[in-house]
């Protein structure tokens, strides 16, 4: 099968290039990460990060054939050749498919990803319906693999100012969560021109994100929350 | 070459459950602690767990510690120690209290309580039947939890080192550890992490088989480190192979599958596990299922082309409990196993998932080492989660247990810390000596330019573990597993890798996490070949029964040497009554 990858270390090259590859897969290779793999053990200076090879940890995220995904449930059999691999696009590399992805963690730690509550706790666990359970699911889930925030125009634009659709997914997490006594400190957290509002509603991020969430949809919430607090 | 330094109160190596857990108890406490991972926090293992977290909470049933305890003692096949079972089982519900008021997003019953389902080896009133006792988030609890935790680190200010990796412990001439010698994986810089107390929290090495539910990068690095530095690694061969994994891929398919209904079914369509536990059938521990597994394939009953799996069943669970309690599950069985599991069975096969066995410790993840029978604290080292064995879980372990245990010991490790830096002023001296292992191994990296790739040495560990030491084990075979392997070891010292740029050297890294492997893999295959016994995971040919007389007893294995050392069970609990050994019946 054939490959096109993406090469760059600042330590030897003096500018990017793509190297192509033509590798002899093995029958028990399914995914994209398998062939990657296989790659690495014949030329071992191709470096990318992976770990749980089940789509969960959310470390192998690349550029697929122009399009954001994970490699480890990237089937082989769905892409055409050459496969064409570039790192995330819009973050600085490091080396090779390994992005320096400082930016996109600060944004996500930048809406205080954690629950508020300064009430005293109770002995057992504070109550939660299911009905209020549930407005948790499809936001939870999140993998941080940044495939959303790195195909998002406007996170490309204005990474340092612009949450991007994984912070904020996560903001609406905890907007979310009837546990949280936080909302108030929350909305004027990102209540600025570019922090929320720089979300056109492009809905890339729904397109490429590998478990399935929605994050345009959870930026809708958040500005519906903004407005709803003003009237 | 002259290595910086930095100190620390503590260091932390390992950002998953128990890394995490320790971490948080002590920034809250004020502690100045670093926390080195290889992989940025919520991508370490625990993301992985999907059934539960223990705790008999009795939100929908009836239950209590005590019925836990049984649970557990019963599921180690009488080999893990009744002190810390007891002392686990306890802790339990005021762990799984405490991180719901984290804001972990437990699913909910009716009433609002936090949902728990059935597992494997739980149950009521001593074995009567299956209760309800893994406290779930779906099944991705791992993926909740660890986000969770990870979440209170930064409300907490915890300083991680992301992206670092451990290379070797700093232990000085009196045996004291004073932290480690790591290296920046970005910039291939070394530097010394200086600490009063250091916690190994690095996770379990299932990578050391071909067919394992394990992510890649865990490859025993704390296992690797204690070893060099002279510790013993106790009951290495107790291996367990969690009865579903997806066949050829690997990849985990919860236990929770068969607690919510669930159920395995040979070739014919036959419910086999009504033959060998009768009472709860698919929910019997792991060691029990995974073996009648093997027997049913074994004996020509298993599914497939060549008879090769089993078949998991969840169709008649319906869509919406599928959706609503097992979407995981849904997306990995399209994924991996090209089964829409609303309609078919998913093909599984027993899977290298959890090692039993680690870095000895007592309850408040104290690191020691056996002396005339007794234990010899080391001072300055500590170990929480699955690179430690303290050892609740024995011969085997029960499903749900193990997110426990990182909570529980975790919680307690970072508390003994805490009590232990108190009375402690000033950083002991360094000894002349402290970088010299890790620099020489990398030294022998840098300058090779020659030799065997990393990959295929590897491969030859993981097939040797796969063949010689798996679900059933043969006299003949492990004898030779222990010959193989050791030729393994010897060719690991002669690895070469073409990388030799120092910028995100993943080719380093592995070669570097292979020498962690083989101290696992030697350990484990003379660890296996000893033991005389069958009991838990680990089932003899020629010794098919358990021997409570002779083999009641921890094993330690010494890398000097490959030495071998072994300590009685502690049957005496804390405060209750001692379970007795008894037949193993579910």
């Amino acid at each position: 099968m054939r490959f096109s990858i993406y090469r760059y270390n600042p330590d030897t090259d003096a500018a990017p290039r793509m190297q192509d590859y033509d590798i002899q897969l093995e029958p028990t290779d399914r995914m994209l990460l398998d062939a990657l793999v296989r790659i690495k053990e014949h030329d071992d200076t191709l470096s990318l990060r992976r770990s749980c090879r089940e789509g969960v940890c959310g470390s192998d995220a690349m550029n697929i054939n122009g399009r954001n995904g994970l490699a480890c449930i990237t089937k082989l059999a769905d892409v055409k050749e050459p496969v064409v691999i570039r790192p995330l696009p819009g973050l600085p590399v490091i080396r090779d498919l390994i992005v320096d992805m400082s930016q996109f963690f600060k944004q996500y730690h930048s809406v205080k990803p954690y629950l508020q509550n300064d009430t005293p706790e109770p002995e057992k666990e504070r109550l939660q319906s299911p009905a209020d359970r549930e407005e948790l699911n499809g936001l939870y889930e999140c993998i941080l693999c940044a495939c959303c925030s790195t195909s998002c125009p406007s996170f490309w634009w204005n990474p340092d100012k612009f949450v991007g659709p994984a912070g904020l997914l996560q903001a609406y997490r905890f907007l979310a969560d009837t546990r949280d006594e936080a909302t108030s400190e929350r909305l004027d957290n990102l209540e600025d021109p570019y922090r929320l509002f720089r979300c056109h509603s492009i809905m890339n991020c729904v397109d490429v994100c590998p478990k399935g969430l929605n994050p345009t949809r959870a930026i809708g919430k958040i500005k519906e929350m903004m407005i709803k607090r003003t009237v | 070459m002259s290595i910086s330094k930095r100190q620390f109160d503590a260091v932390v190596v390992g950002a998953g459950g128990s890394g995490l857990r320790a971490a948080l108890q002590l920034a809250e406490a004020n502690l100045k602690v670093a926390v080195l991972s290889k992989v940025f926090p919520t991508r370490s293992h625990t993301v992985a767990a999907q059934g539960g977290v223990a705790a008999s909470l009795g939100n929908d049933g009836e239950d209590n510690w005590h019925w836990h305890m049984f649970d557990t003692v019963k599921g180690s096949d009488y080999l893990g120690d009744q002190d810390a079972i007891e002392f686990m089982c306890r802790k339990a519900n005021e762990a799984v209290y405490e991180l719901e008021h984290f804001g972990m997003p437990f699913d909910r019953t009716p009433d609002g309580k936090i949902y728990q389902r059935p597992f494997g080896g739980q149950t009521r009133n001593y074995g009567e039947g299956p209760v309800k006792r893994s406290c779930a988030a779906a099944d991705r609890t791992g993926h909740a939890m660890l986000h969770t935790l990870y979440q209170r680190n930064l409300r907490a200010h915890t300083q991680f080192f992301v992206e670092w990796m451990a290379l070797d412990l700093i232990r000085d001439a009196a045996g004291d550890v004073l932290g480690v010698v790591a290296m920046e994986m970005e910039t291939g810089e070394v530097m010394i992490l200086q600490a009063k107390a250091t916690l190994l929290a690095t996770g379990g090495a299932g990578r050391i088989y071909s067919a394992s539910t394990n992510a890649f990068i865990n490859t025993g690095d704390g296992l690797g480190m204690a070893a060099r530095a002279g510790i013993p690694l106790e009951d290495m061969e107790f291996w367990q192979f969690h009865p579903t994994g997806v066949a050829g891929a690997g990849v985990l398919i919860t236990e929770g599958v068969r607690g919510e209904g669930g159920f395995l079914l040979n070739k014919n369509g036959e419910r086999f596990m009504e033959r060998y536990a009768p009472t709860v059938k698919d929910l019997a521990s792991r060691d029990v299922v995974s073996r009648a597994m093997a027997t049913e394939i074994k004996e020509g009953r298993g599914a497939g082309k060549d008879g090769e799996y089993i078949l998991l069943k969840l169709d008649h669970l319906g869509a919406e409990v599928i959706d609503k309690r097992l979407p995981g599950i849904r997306e990995i069985a399209m994924k991996f196993a090209n089964v829409d599991c609303t309609k078919d069975p998913i093909p599984v096969v027993p899977t290298c998932h959890y090692q039993m066995g680690g870095i000895p410790t007592n309850i408040h993840g104290q690191v020691y080492v056996p002396d005339a029978g007794g234990e010899k604290v080391v001072h300055g080292l500590y170990a929480a989660g699955e690179c430690s064995c303290v050892s609740v879980h024995g011969a085997n372990r029960l499903g749900t247990n193990s997110l426990l245990d990182l909570l529980v010991f975790g919680k307690s490790a970072a508390e003994q810390i805490i009590r232990d830096i108190g009375s402690e002023k000033a950083q002991k001296e360094l000894p002349k000596d402290a970088t010299d292992r890790p620099l020489a191994r990398l030294a022998r990296l840098d300058s090779a330019t020659s030799g065997e790739s990393v990959a295929e040495v590897g491969a030859e560990m993981r097939r040797t573990m796969q063949l010689h030491c798996g679900v059933f084990r043969f006299p003949d075979s492990l004898a030779e597993g222990v010959r193989k392997m050791l030729a393994v070891a010897e060719r690991v010292k002669h690895t070469f890798i073409k990388d030799k740029s120092k910028v995100f050297n993943t080719a380093r890294i592995e070669a570097l996490e292979l020498d962690n492997l083989v101290e696992t893999a030697v350990a484990s295959m003379i660890s296996a070949a000893a033991r005389q016994e069958s009991r838990g995971s680990h089932d003899r040919s020629d010794f098919p029964n358990r021997d409570d007389v002779n083999w009641m007893k921890h094993t330690f294995w010494w890398k000097e040497g490959d030495r071998l050392e072994y300590k009685p069970v502690k049957l005496k609990p804390l405060t209750v009554e001692s379970f007795q050994p008894k037949a193993r019946v579910y």
